[in-house]
């Protein structure tokens, strides 16, 4: 009876297991979002790096994906160091008053795995500049078991990775950024390419 | 004694001079840096891949790059020298006693 009881009791916790907490601050410092923007003569691209945030990933429901990634505006650079002080000056993204750019994933939708790599459309709260709106954008979520360790070339640490990756567009004039400003110059626009990675150590 | 007129030609022919070093200090600089035909750069991006994720990412090498409006700028400025040579007036007339 006591056995039984146990037995039911493992079977509940691995039915009901909370999904893996992954830490997108990267110890490797890899992470970053970059963005493009066409413009005259050349176009603009940039990184942002500084990323921090937390998704919650089970693996066995990624559905259920949820999170927030955060994105400090004072790591977006560009090749040219003119460009990144306007980029970060009162006129584009006012990074002293809008220190964080914010996507909160709220739910995924059009779920479909398959090996290791989850499909979907990531829905949720984008906010730029003070300007928050709900954004859909389609992701792909991979999940790599047990390779925290291995890429910090430390296996004994053992853990799991969620690489997430995604490309979409947003326009500057939504957020507030320049809007119907030298648009002959500087496209309304921007392509945003996200390819991250986040680590949940064996606990 | 250099008369005011010989001087004049050779102020001409110094500001056309200095004209064509710009112009050609500039292009040997802009070719020398890597003939980069968008905007200046102070940091140069390299694309790499993290190993275990795959993941593309750029890191940046602190570097001055000159770009298209460098040249420009030297040209005008070239433009600019040669223009003010015509000043120098070659036939001026030499000073009364």
């Amino acid at each position: 009876m006591k056995r039984h009881l146990l037995l039911g009791l493992a079977l509940a916790t691995s039915l009901t297991a909370a999904p893996l907490s992954f830490d997108f601050k990267d110890p490797k410092g890899v992470n970053a979002i970059q963005f493009h923007l066409d413009s005259v003569l050349e176009p603009i691209s940039g990184t942002a790096s500084g990323v921090t945030g937390t998704v919650a990933f089970d693996p066995a429901n990624p559905a259920a994906t949820t999170g927030r990634i955060i994105v400090a505006t004072k790591s977006l650079v560009v090749s040219n160091a003119t460009m990144t002080e306007h980029l970060q000056s009162p006129m584009w993204l006012d990074a002293a008053a809008n220190p964080e750019i914010v996507f909160e994933l709220t739910s995924l939708t059009n779920v479909s795995t398959s090996g290791t790599t989850t499909s979907a459309t990531a829905s949720g709260r984008f906010s730029l500049k003070g300007v928050t709106k709900e954004i859909s954008v389609p992701v792909k979520l991979t999940h790599l078991a047990g390779a925290y360790g291995k890429r910090l070339n430390k296996p004994e640490l053992g853990g799991d990775l969620l690489v997430i990756r995604g490309e979409f567009t947003i326009n500057r004039g939504d957020y507030g950024i320049q809007p119907g400003k030298n648009e002959d110059k500087v496209n309304p626009e921007i392509r945003l390419t996200l390819a991250i990675v986040g680590g949940a150590p064996k606990a | 004694m250099t008369t005011p007129a010989a001087t004049a030609f050779d102020l001409r022919r110094l500001a056309r001079l200095l004209g064509l070093v710009v112009l050609l200090g500039t292009g040997v600089f802009w070719a020398a840096k890597g003939a980069h035909t968008g905007w200046s750069q102070n940091r140069v991006p390299h694309r790499q891949v993290d190993e275990i994720t795959g993941i593309e990412y750029v890191t940046y090498e602190d570097r001055f790059v000159p770009g298209l409006e460098v040249l420009a700028a030297g040209l005008g400025l070239a433009a600019g020298l040669f223009a003010i040579s015509f000043f120098f007036n070659r036939n001026q007339p030499a000073p009364t006693q």
